[in-house]
């Protein structure tokens, strides 16, 4: 079990969740007072050992799911008092017999239909767990040996389950229901069984592919970057609605973080005037030095974003993070682009919440021009056009985009003009720094008038930059 | 692995003997927070339980209104001890945290002391006189680690204290001890249970973190959630709790500022059992909907996802 542990916590700490030396001893102890066989518990107390922050639990989930599969003792009875945890010494190296993959092909594609179809309808969870195992024998073709994830075998399993005609009859045995809100009910009911099955179909075939090819190998493919490390530009769907679930709270952290800095820095210049008046309580000896409060310069800041199709999820999420953290600038000012350039300072103004903000840009900015090309060098223009003039010696500019240019000019003395009137232009890149001037990409022209050009990637980049800024 | 970690802490607290074990099994703990209508899962029920057998603090996380604060409560109840506070909020200091010298009593012994012939030694001696501990006034985390009776100790929303106060913390957290300049160590004369809550607005750090068990307490699941209803709302039937359970699950599924907690589910359902209500139809939920939800643009959203864009009643 100690070894087993371990290998278990360098998985968590290769997929990015810092353990610590004391927490691995706190697991330790734990699994000697808890009763190992009762997999939920086990699991309850590794989580509560091992992992400090609720946005990480579903990294350690898959981990889990991963390391202590439950293994089928046959594929016809998934039984929790048969089974037992995997990955005991030595079942990395050789994996069982893959008795998973043979067992099925008792059933024929009605039965299994009409069995899951019952379970779903009862709520039967170990009917539905051996409907699933008998779908994924039948269904998944499972080839031994390969090194997969799953997704795969998962998006053929639930194809050949049909899951709309499932979804069908799930709707008629749920009933008719009176009134929109009814209906709407209804329809997450059957959502949510479906979701059900799903997820047992999943835990099915990791169970298989654990039996496989054993515990580790198996995490490498399956392991998911932690929000903060997804990368923005290559997202999956969900992905970034995980992306846009993690952003509420960071940019509320930030704020935080932000504001108490500025007021725990309360030393400004020593107030002569106050500091003389208190002297008198002390005959003259000015033992209590009195400061001026501080009056930190706050920066004006110009967010120029690129929201064509490759990077708008990017711009979307710094625009959002510069606004939820606006009190601590004097200004911000915002401005789209794709090749056509338009100010939409305007629809954050009174909205509480900046995401709401940020999409209606989509909407309402007037951002192309001309083809609906990224245009760096007419964009770029405009801007130094129409707003250069404002600029002052307290302006930052931030300039988003991966600076593929779709091989128009550069124009890149309008940049080197803007840094001459503002205080510093940092160009924020959601690319990867080894891709950059690839291609179509002329960021280096454009980097050689900037102050600093920043790779962000990932939330975890884009938060520790906008944190610098304030 | 050697020692119960039990002992080991019993051991350095200089205890006579090691207290025996609050739970038998997490099941254990589970039916007794049942008994004081507090309806666990097996993850809170599991985390509890190692709480006492590891004999450390547990950090619980989560959205607001999933019944942190009354986890803490629950498990006073179940075991009969004393709930001792400490609510966290941005300025808390030592003074308020732990202990504080009362010093107007102490002027006052000063003062009786006066009349008679001064002198070094008499200086001293009063000196040593008025740093005991009938002249401290003890804060919670003092009040908790000094208890001859059985506590539970409740820190409240810890992520509202500076970084800086945090510190303060985790002497108590890790040793169970408080050290007085003036009079040295106060060691703990039981091993008390620890509950902290934090409602996340902010990155606790490391070192805290490391001292506590992680609970992440979210929205309970449907059947959970109507088993909470029927032990809360007096008055409530199967059919309905069931009905609120499911219109707050779809609800939790929009994209809405603030998803509905726990207690505003039960507000829920207590309202609608004072109106004597058995259904939930579109009528009653377009007149109620507000009980839920916080937010004008919430309720709009909610209205049109759920009712099919009715105006409100």
């Amino acid at each position: 079990m100690l070894s087993l542990l371990a290998d278990f916590i360098g998985e968590l700490r290769a997929a990015g969740i810092p353990v610590s030396m004391s927490e691995h001893v706190d697991a330790a102890r734990a699994c000697e007072v808890i009763d190992l066989a009762d997999r939920a518990t086990l699991r309850t107390a590794l989580a509560a050992t091992l992992v400090k922050d609720g946005g990480h639990l579903a990294a350690f989930d898959t981990a889990f799911e991963v390391f202590f599969a439950l293994r089928e003792v046959s594929a016809s009875e998934g039984d929790d008092a048969g089974a037992e945890l995997s990955g005991a010494p030595g079942a990395g190296e050789g994996p069982g017999p893959g008795r998973g993959a043979g067992g099925g092909g008792a059933l024929s594609a009605a039965e299994i239909a009409e069995m899951i179809f019952a379970a779903l309808r009862d709520g039967d969870a170990g009917a539905l767990r051996r409907g699933a195992g008998e779908a994924v024998s039948r269904y998944a073709g499972l080839e031994p040996g390969r090194p997969v994830g799953g997704t795969y075998y998962l998006y053929r399993t639930l194809r050949s389950l049909e899951l709309d005609a499932l979804a069908e009859r799930l709707r008629a045995s749920v009933g008719a229901e009176r009134g929109a809100l009814g209906a709407r009910l209804a329809e997450d009911e059957v959502a949510a069984r479906l979701e059900s099955l799903r997820r047992e179909v999943e835990r099915v075939i990791r169970e298989r592919l654990v039996a496989d090819r054993g515990s580790a190998a198996l995490a490498k493919s399956v392991r998911k970057p932690l929000p903060e490390d997804i990368e923005v530009m290559h997202a999956t769907r969900d992905e970034m609605a995980q992306l846009e679930r993690a952003l509420r709270p960071l940019s509320r952290k930030l704020a935080v973080r932000l504001a108490r800095r500025r007021r725990r820095r309360k030393r400004g210049p020593v107030d002569l005037r106050q500091t003389v008046r208190r002297s008198l309580s002390t005959g003259g000896v000015p033992l209590d030095l009195r400061f001026k409060p501080p009056r930190p310069a706050k920066p004006e800041i110009f967010v120029v974003a690129d929201v064509s199709g490759s990077v708008a999820s990017f711009a979307r999420f710094t625009l959002h993070l510069v606004h939820a953290i606006s009190s601590q600038f004097s200004k911000v000012r915002s401005f789209v682009f794709v090749d056509g350039l338009d100010e939409v300072t305007h629809l954050f103004e009174g909205v509480e919440d900046p995401a709401e903000a940020v999409a209606r840009i989509n909407a309402e900015a007037d951002v192309i021009a001309f083809d609906g090309h990224s245009d760096y060098g007419r964009a770029l223009s405009a801007f130094h056009e129409r707003y250069a003039r404002e600029l002052t010696v307290r302006s930052t500019v931030l300039i988003l985009g991966d600076g593929r240019n779709n091989y128009h000019e550069t124009h890149a003395e309008v940049v080197a003009d803007l840094r001459r009137r503002a205080k510093a232009v940092y160009w924020l890149n959601p690319e990867p720094a080894a891709y950059w001037n690839s291609g179509d990409s002329v960021i280096a022209h454009y980097g050689a008038h900037c102050d600093r050009v920043v790779e962000c990637r990932t939330l975890r980049q884009l938060e520790a930059f906008v944190g610098e800024l304030a | 692995m050697s020692l119960d970690p039990r002992a080991e802490v019993a051991e350095r607290l200089g205890l006579a003997e090691v207290p025996p074990a609050r739970f038998a099994s997490p099941d254990e703990v589970r039916e007794r927070l049942a008994k004081s209508d507090y309806l666990s899962d097996a993850a809170i029920a599991s985390t509890t339980f190692l709480a006492d057998r590891l004999a450390k603090p547990v950090l619980v996380e989560g959205p607001a209104g999933t019944g942190k604060t009354a986890l803490a409560k629950a498990v006073a109840e179940a075991l009969g001890a004393r709930l001792v506070r400490l609510q966290c909020y941005e300025g808390l200091d030592e003074s308020k945290a732990l202990y504080e010298w009362n010093y107007r009593k102490q002027l006052l012994r000063i003062q009786a002391g006066r009349t008679e012939s001064g002198g070094a030694e008499e200086w001293r001696a009063l000196e040593e006189d008025i740093f005991a501990e009938e002249f401290m006034l003890t804060r919670p985390l003092l009040e908790a680690i000094t208890a001859e009776d059985p506590v539970v100790l409740l820190i409240d929303e810890v992520d509202r204290v500076e970084l800086e106060t945090e510190a303060l913390l985790l002497e108590v957290l890790s040793e169970y001890q408080v050290s007085i300049p003036e009079l040295g160590t106060v060691r703990a004369r039981q091993i008390p249970m620890v509950f902290l809550t934090s409602n996340n607005t902010r990155e606790l750090s490391e070192a805290l973190k490391r001292r506590c068990l992680y609970l992440y307490v979210g929205y309970p699941s449907i059947e959970r959630e109507r088993d909470i209803i029927l032990a809360r709302v007096p008055g409530v039937s199967g059919a309905l709790a069931t009905r609120i359970a499911q219109v707050v699950r779809s609800l939790r599924e929009l994209d809405l500022k603030k998803a509905p907690s726990v207690s505003e589910t039960l507000d829920w359902a207590r309202t609608l059992v004072v109106l004597g209500r058995e259904e939930i139809g579109d009528e009653e939920a377009a007149a109620t909907l507000h009980i839920l939800l916080k937010y004008q643009t919430d309720i709009e959203r909610a209205t049109k996802e759920l009712l099919g864009g009715r105006a409100r009643a």
